[in-house]
């Protein structure tokens, strides 16, 4: 695999998990639990979907072949997403759905925080901006996640239960291949080793804060999807996302 | 070219774009626009986002080229700038007080340190009556740039243009 081909890779799981991410959070418009909390989810998923649409229209341009980060949102297949399986999993409950995202922005904001010391000026660049809305996030997930841990006897059951469900997502994020090797020889990407202890530290202070109990970090963990091998929730969340473009081919807004 | 060219009229015509979801501060006041060009014949602008999915760019860029097309300016680049990224502290002093006067309340402090969880320990004025018994609703608000605050004394709720 040459740097090209990698770079394009490494972009498109990036662009991704924050595409899938967004729009997982997109759907509760509309029926969060409460007003406020109902546009916090829309605010960050809107975020998601500004750094996916940053970061995967550079994957087009790297990969050159006339495709831009509308081509690759909508008109890819299951098979050629490259996100994390965390990140397309169902929304749940309101715990489930803070969760999943306080487990990503954990994972983004030292992700970001380090690749923003790329040699790729572009990726470093837009991991600087990126991190500023990523930290806002986890502060976010963060409060819920004491809040719900250390609150009633029914959302301390419901938030453990969803980090129970969850876990073995999570390691994942920090699995590398051929793509992170080449990648990481040329100081382009990170080494997710040193994420991983910096995420478990952090998830490890937050989740005992909230008196809630830590799985197994050596637990067998599901992974596959920055492969392209996803759980069957993509396929039905991508026939939402792609289907103006499915029914209508080539339309504009 | 209808006009001599210089950055500095440039800046001015470019007082003219407002922000389309604060429309009483414009792009100069907010201070998204980092550099005006003249490469050959074309003019290029570059900006720098808000936000990543701020709604309010794609405006922006057409409007910025609308007022330079009509000064005679056909070929406008407009150049997305992501580093170094926006800081409300790019915000002017003008820009401040029009937002405090539209009842917004402007940014407090410097975006320095976010990296500590819960801290939002700043007393942000009320736009209405001034009063700094205030308390955050939700650090999210009616748009990316906004956080939704509540005055204890006049009971008005209001809108924080926050920090980051």
């Amino acid at each position: 695999m040459n740097t090209q081909e990698a770079l394009f890779k490494y972009c498109c799981r990036i662009g991704d998990n924050s595409l899938v991410l967004g729009h997982r959070l997109s759907e509760w418009c509309g029926h969060g639990p409460i007003l406020e909390e109902d546009i916090a989810m829309i605010n960050i998923a809107l975020d998601q979907l500004g750094q996916a649409k940053t970061i995967l229209a550079y994957a087009g341009e790297v990969e050159g072949k006339g495709r831009n980060e509308d081509s690759l949102a909508f008109l890819r297949t299951e098979r050629e997403f490259s996100n994390a399986i965390l990140t397309e999993q169902p929304n749940g409950h309101f715990g489930t759905t803070i969760a999943r995202q306080f487990f990503m922005d954990v994972f983004n904001y030292y992700f970001y925080h380090d690749l923003h010391f790329s040699k790729n000026e572009t990726l470093a660049d837009f991991a600087e901006k990126s991190l500023k809305e990523v930290t806002y996030h986890m502060r976010h997930t963060s409060e819920w996640m004491i809040r719900l841990g250390d609150g009633t006897e029914d959302s301390h059951e419901k938030i453990q239960e969803a980090i129970d469900d969850l876990w073995m997502f999570t390691g994942e994020l920090f699995k590398m291949d051929e793509v992170d090797e080449v990648l990481i020889a040329e100081g382009i990407a990170i080494d997710l080793n040193k994420i991983k202890g910096q995420w478990s530290a952090k998830v490890h202070e937050i989740l005992t804060e909230a008196t809630l109990s830590i799985p197994d970090e050596n637990m067998w963990m599901q992974e596959g999807g920055k492969q392209g091998s996803h759980s069957e929730h993509l396929g039905f969340l991508l026939a939402e996302m792609q289907s103006m473009q499915r029914t209508y081919p080539n339309m504009e807004w | 070219m209808p006009i001599v060219f210089h950055t500095s009229n440039i800046y001015k015509i470019l007082e003219e774009v407002k922000d389309p979801e604060v429309p009483v501060i414009s792009i100069i006041d907010l201070g998204i626009v980092r550099d005006v060009a003249l490469v050959e014949d074309s003019l290029h602008i570059s900006i720098t986002p808000t936000y990543s999915g701020c709604p309010a760019m794609k405006e922006i860029e057409e409007d910025i080229k609308s007022v330079l097309h009509e000064i005679g300016f056909d070929k406008v680049k407009i150049i997305t700038v992501l580093s170094p990224a926006w800081t409300t502290d790019w915000l002017s002093k003008e820009g401040r007080e029009k937002l405090r006067a539209y009842g917004i309340a402007p940014p407090v402090g410097t975006s320095v340190d976010k990296s500590a969880l819960f801290a939002e320990p700043k007393k942000i004025s009320c736009p209405q009556c001034s009063s700094e018994n205030t308390k955050m609703i939700s650090q999210f608000g009616s748009t990316s740039c906004k956080a939704l605050y509540s005055c204890e004394d006049c009971k008005e709720p209001f809108d924080y243009f926050k920090c980051i």
